[in-house]
């Protein structure tokens, strides 16, 4: 069972290739070249293209960006409800920033492509990585991100009367964990983000952070939360502990 | 109140992180559509879709982009 292992990932965006972690990468994806596939026709056919030069360079670089485009525009229909103060240039301009965004990333990782996956399904997870950033930055823009205690009581108070005992019971020890197993800063991003919803890449903006580091800070919150509500013998949902 | 705990909580399995399940979605998305083991073949992803909302959208999106035949 692969785990959760921070020393990897904690200082890059997902799809950021981290210096310190080109190593560990080189020697997985060695690891796994004796279980890599025949690559298909079609994932072979874009793979010489982007390796060559010239004309046959050129256009197939031409047709990726058309395919990140139309993986980008994919991604902004799945959201244009939540964003309906955005007229449909300004989403167009989204999806094309992406999609040149997603261009760079993929050719600049072409060597990174294992072939576990078609190529185009490789491809495309870039633009809708870049597409769906952006519009979750863009649904935030000029709103305040709070990141103080007081959070978890507006929370709680807004909630009203808790019938079911046992589910009382867990939240009052919720409470008091995340008060007193926490540090300061597990706090506030578990408030942030499991709390208030602020999107993991807003908040790694805000924080001067990258999404690998908030998510390893929420990771290890809930894990010493979890620890102390089973020290206090709750029992939790999906037995953990 | 269940769905502020388990978000709070989050997933109770061992997890990976963000960026692996970046690296390994493709491979995933493509698992689930040819009707294989997905989980078996990235221990850790669906626990960490469980415990992630934005990879969650994100793993929603490619399947639904890939499983459009675009």
């Amino acid at each position: 069972m692969a785990t959760f292992a921070p020393e990897r990932r904690s200082n890059r965006r997902a799809g950021e290739v981290g210096a310190a972690s080109v190593g560990a990468m080189e020697q997985t994806a060695a690891a796994r070249q004796a279980e890599r596939p025949p690559l298909d026709a079609e994932s072979s056919r874009w793979l010489a293209d982007l390796r060559s030069g010239g004309r046959t360079y050129d256009e197939a670089v031409e047709r990726l960006h058309s395919l990140l485009l139309g993986a980008a525009r994919h991604e902004v229909r799945r959201r244009r409800q939540s964003l309906p103060s955005l007229r449909g240039e300004e989403l167009e301009d989204i999806a094309l920033q992406a999609a040149d965004d997603a261009l760079v990333s993929v050719l600049r990782r072409l060597d990174t492509y294992r072939g576990l996956s078609r190529f185009t399904t490789w491809a495309y997870k870039f633009a809708l990585l870049e597409a769906a950033v952006a519009l979750r930055r863009r649904a935030w823009q000029g709103r305040e991100v709070t990141l103080e205690p007081e959070g978890w009581e507006a929370f709680a108070g807004a909630r009203g009367p808790v019938e079911d005992s046992e589910q009382a019971e867990l939240l009052t020890a919720v409470r008091v964990g995340i008060d007193e197993a926490l540090t300061s800063h597990q706090r506030k991003v578990l408030l942030a983000l499991a709390v208030d919803g602020v999107p993991i890449d807003v908040l790694a903006d805000r924080l001067g952070s990258t999404r690998g580091a908030l998510y390893k800070t929420l990771h290890d919150a809930r894990r010493k939360l979890r620890a102390h509500l089973t020290e206090q013998g709750l029992a939790l949902e999906g037995g953990a502990s | 109140m269940e769905d502020i705990l388990h978000r709070i909580l989050g997933p109770a399995e061992p997890e990976i992180g963000c960026v692996e399940c970046f690296e390994e979605l493709d491979r995933y998305v493509e698992a689930e559509i040819a009707g294989g083991d997905a989980d078996a073949a990235v221990p850790g992803l669906r626990a960490h879709l469980d415990g992630c909302p934005a990879c969650r959208e994100e793993h929603e999106s490619l399947l639904e982009l890939v499983r459009g035949g675009a």
